[in-house]
């Protein structure tokens, strides 16, 4: 596996606007994370390959099905809403056991980070919306044709519509990952994490929240780490020294 | 779809106290800016034409005429870069978004202030 990774379950509460020391407004979504357990270990010996699964949110027992509920059996874990796998190196691995807590500590205010999650389902949606196509004038004589893509091909040769051809139907329901969301604050004793910006998926849904797999060298991980930092030289010192630190970059 | 609590409890520990002041009201804004390393106050005097509110989310816009040429600010009302608000003069209009006033020019773009007989409170 190329990016090994910790990662941390979390639901997705809103999104609103923060301020910064400097008076920077910032939009911010809303993560609530409630505790992520470590359910199994998954090792070479026995996998074939080394990961954590790590479950969230409390579910009655009735409502997990018997082979599931035989696993946390298994490994003595009460069972969870949400179960997910993570791939990582043996020395993350090394430090959990089952039953562990997987904390915000995992997180760090002014870093970044990635985050997948369910986008919301559009149903059937016309190749405007769905492949943001232009569409056509609305004047000029066009004649109930304002939201078409246009023509789908040639004609005998080749006969027929090729394969990928982008045309309206089913959009959004799927897993999207957002790379480079800056933490701007975290709350551990609510479990609350604050990403600059918007996250896939409706308020309530699930979110998987994951270290950034590229290194903030430069482009937008950097600008969004910057941003979120004060720039203030006085009111850096205020903060601590990873503000400071932040604002000189 | 209801803010969630957690959504609410956030906004509101942004939320700042302000002068009572309405659109119409001819208000001072005392806005902290950076300098180099220094922090002054500088003031921002106008006719307050919009007031949006929504916890920490309010603004105001604030219009004046500058050398002839109109300048209109939009400033957060949570924002901790405000100092102060002040109340200049009230203002007697009919509607809460003036934005009319940027076709008027001169004597016409005028608010006539509000007389102490009404009802003080009501213009919270």
């Amino acid at each position: 596996m190329k990016n090994p990774r910790l990662g941390l379950l979390a639901t997705k509460v809103g999104m609103t606007q923060i301020f910064n020391d400097d008076g920077v407004r910032i939009p911010v979504t809303v993560l609530q994370v409630e505790k992520n357990t470590v359910v199994q270990k998954k090792t070479v010996a026995t996998d074939g390959y080394v990961a954590l699964q790590v479950g969230s949110g409390t579910i009655r027992e009735k409502l997990v099905n018997q082979p599931e509920r035989g696993h946390f059996k298994k490994h003595n874990v009460a069972p969870t809403r949400h179960l997910v796998e993570f791939r990582v190196d043996e020395a993350t691995a090394g430090k959990f056991n089952t039953g562990d807590e997987v904390t915000l500590g995992l997180l760090e205010a002014g870093k970044s980070v990635d985050v997948s999650a369910t986008s919301k389902g559009r149903g059937t949606a016309g190749v405007m919306k769905r492949h943001h196509m232009s569409g056509f004038r609305a004047t000029h004589g066009t004649h109930e044709y304002f939201r078409h893509g246009g023509s789908i091909g040639c004609r005998a040769t080749p006969g027929k519509v090729h394969p990928g051809k982008r045309m309206a139907g089913r959009m959004g329901n799927e897993r999207v990952t957002v790379l480079n969301c800056a933490v701007v604050k975290l709350d551990t004793d609510k479990g609350l994490i604050f990403l600059r910006g918007a996250v896939p998926g409706p308020n309530g849904g699930f979110v998987e929240v994951l270290p950034s797999v590229h290194v903030a060298r430069k482009g937008r991980a950097l600008r969004a780490e910057a941003q979120i930092m004060s720039k203030n030289p006085m009111k850096a010192s205020k903060a601590g020294g990873g503000a400071a630190k932040g604002g000189k970059k | 779809m209801a803010t969630s609590k957690i959504i609410q409890d956030i906004e509101a520990s942004f939320v700042r106290k302000h002068a009572d002041f309405r659109p119409g009201d001819t208000v001072r804004v005392h806005l902290k800016i950076l300098e180099g390393d220094k922090e002054r106050v500088q003031a921002f005097e106008g006719v307050c034409i919009a007031r949006r509110r929504g916890g920490n989310r309010g603004t105001i816009t604030v219009r004046k005429m500058s050398f002839g040429q109109g300048v209109e600010r939009i400033f957060p009302l949570s924002s901790p870069r405000i100092e102060k608000i002040d109340v200049v003069q009230r203002g007697r209009v009919r509607r809460s978004k003036l934005f009319y006033l940027r076709n008027l020019r001169g004597k016409k773009a005028r608010i006539k202030a509000q007389t102490t007989f009404g009802n003080e409170s009501s213009s919270g």
